[in-house]
């Protein structure tokens, strides 16, 4: 295990480095579903942090017990269990929330970003590295969410947060708040993730 | 190596079209036949709908196609020096992407809308891509799209009629809104001529006929595309007109009222985003005129040439790969 990375350096590199949307593009399906809103994005993303943080804990404290063979049925067990903690907890406290996000919330379940995290680091590292990648994925997970969430609901509706951001007469770009919107600003925000890559590893290349 | 690299800065790009790779013969190659003088064609046969729009919708139209054509052409030599190529305004293509925008949209739309429509049309709908000959949906029915989604209230359907405006026109509702909502049929000495309301390039027929024969017969728009969407349409009014009650709007209605015939020659024969075989282009046709119908028939929309294009857009790959000729001997 000497070659795996330590936990700090987790932490940093699921923040940007490895961002799960921008640089993994993973878990795209909540990313286009829920940034329409801020309030929903955020929601989203405290709930994969939850989910994602306790999966890790236990994948990692049972590592040794684990089976390849059985391996995936184990993660999906463990992240069903949370999740479906995390929803019941959304429909009793943040009800309207809990409507809002509909599926979205058992379908972290099948998020590739978690099972992800569980079979790269969790099932291979100790519990203190497993929280701290966890810690760091859910941070970039956040950010991305939001990026994409503030760009629609500026553009779509003049506000953020549900207060109002633009003037009045700022018309309305509806189509950012639908389905369409998210593709194109998820499209642009990656290319323009990539085009930042890119510049930075040139600069680099010349120092 | 040296002649490859000596053959990719050639100075000409416009005369390399991509589609014509992809054919099997004839490899001898018209140099004369270049995207300029194909976009110079569309720019001439549009001008009788410039004209009667011109006419009809007035300062509206000039305001719209103005608007359109400057943001177009702003907007490409942009994206084009963000993307690191040589400016290629020359070439017509968004002049004409800038115009068929102007003229698909209402005279009465704000010119937010027109200048947010021409940025989507070239940025999001052609550069991203990778610019002209790469994009898989017509740009300017991409931007429209965008508008027309995001500003429905001050561009959709309701929004063409403005009671008590200056100019007459604008004071009516469109043919296709009067149908869909109220159940009127307009006259067809109207739609024919063109003096009713509606998007400013679509609502004379007869001028989008000139244009689009003018078209046809210079081959800048292949004539398969249009014969299908007419045939299509004029196949499923026709059925509609035998099988359903009886309505008073005849096949002739569907054909001229609302964008069909603009869509048709102007729009859907865009040579990029349409087939290339000529079976292909008749099921393109066929599918757009199809769609056309149903959207204006069936969904809640009045109109559906901009939906029956983009859709059929994205069916061109597939088509292109149904219809590769077999070369001559193969099995």
């Amino acid at each position: 295990m000497a070659d795996q990375p330590t936990a700090y350096e987790r932490f940093i590199q699921g923040i940007l480095p490895e961002n799960p949307v921008y640089r993994q593009v993973l878990g795209l399906c909540p990313t286009l579903a829920v940034t329409n809103s801020m309030n929903a994005a955020l929601t989203m993303a405290g709930a994969v942090a939850f989910v994602l943080l306790c999966a890790n804990i236990v994948t990692s404290l049972i590592r040794n017990l684990l089976r390849p063979h059985l391996r995936i049925v184990i993660f999906t067990l463990t992240i069903a269990t949370f999740v479906t903690i995390a929803d019941r907890f959304l429909a009793a406290y943040m009800y309207q929330m809990s409507k809002t996000l509909g599926p979205y919330i058992p379908l972290i379940i099948v998020n590739c970003l978690i099972i992800c995290r569980c079979e790269v680091c969790a099932s291979k590292q100790s519990v203190w590295t497993a929280a701290s990648d966890a810690a760091g994925q859910s941070i970039g997970y956040a950010l991305a969410l939001s990026s994409i969430a503030g760009i629609r609901e500026i553009l779509g509706t003049g506000m953020l947060f549900g207060f109002r951001l633009l003037p009045e007469i700022w018309p309305d770009w509806v189509i950012m708040v639908l389905p369409p919107g998210a593709f194109i600003t998820l499209g642009l925000l990656l290319g323009a993730a990539n085009w930042i890559q890119i510049v930075q590893s040139k600069k680099t290349d010349n120092n | 190596m040296t002649s490859q690299s000596e053959k990719k800065s050639d100075p000409q790009p416009e005369s390399i079209k991509p589609a014509i790779n992809v054919a099997p013969s004839p490899h001898i190659v018209d140099g004369s036949f270049t995207t300029r003088r194909m976009m110079y064609d569309v720019l001439i046969a549009l001008t009788p709908v410039i004209c009667v729009s011109v006419y009809l919708f007035e300062m509206y139209a000039v305001r719209q196609i103005l608007i359109c054509l400057a943001s177009c052409l702003v907007a490409e030599a942009l994206f084009i020096r963000i993307r690191g190529k040589s400016i290629t305004l020359m070439d017509g293509s968004a002049a004409v992407t800038g115009v068929i925008l102007a003229l698909s949209l209402p005279g009465t739309a704000p010119w937010y809308a027109g200048v947010i429509a021409s940025v989507v049309a070239i940025g999001i709908g052609k550069i991203i891509f990778g610019g002209l000959g790469m994009n898989i949906f017509n740009p300017a029915m991409v931007g429209r799209a965008f508008v027309m989604i995001s500003f429905a209230g001050v561009m959709g359907a309701a929004a063409y009629e403005h009671a008590g405006d200056a100019v007459n026109i604008i004071t009516q509702a469109t043919p296709l809104n009067a149908f869909k909502q109220s159940g009127i049929v307009s006259p067809l000495t109207d739609m024919f001529w063109g003096t009713t309301n509606g998007s400013l390039g679509e609502t004379s027929a007869i001028a989008c006929i000139i244009g689009g024969l003018y078209l046809c017969i210079r081959r800048t728009a292949s004539w398969e595309i249009p014969f299908g969407v007419i045939t299509m349409m004029v196949l499923i009014a026709g059925i509609k007109d035998i099988a359903g009650p009886f309505s008073g709007r005849l096949v002739l209605h569907h054909l001229l009222g609302g964008a069909a015939l603009f869509g048709a020659f102007f729009i859907a024969t865009d040579p990029v985003t349409s087939p290339l075989t000529r079976k292909g282009k008749l099921i393109f046709g066929a599918g757009v005129g199809a769609l056309i119908m149903l959207l204006r028939l069936f969904s809640g929309y009045p109109e559906g040439v901009m939906f029956a294009v983009l859709l059929m857009n994205a069916l061109t790959p597939l088509i292109n790969r149904w219809t590769i000729p077999i070369p001559l001997g193969e099995e």
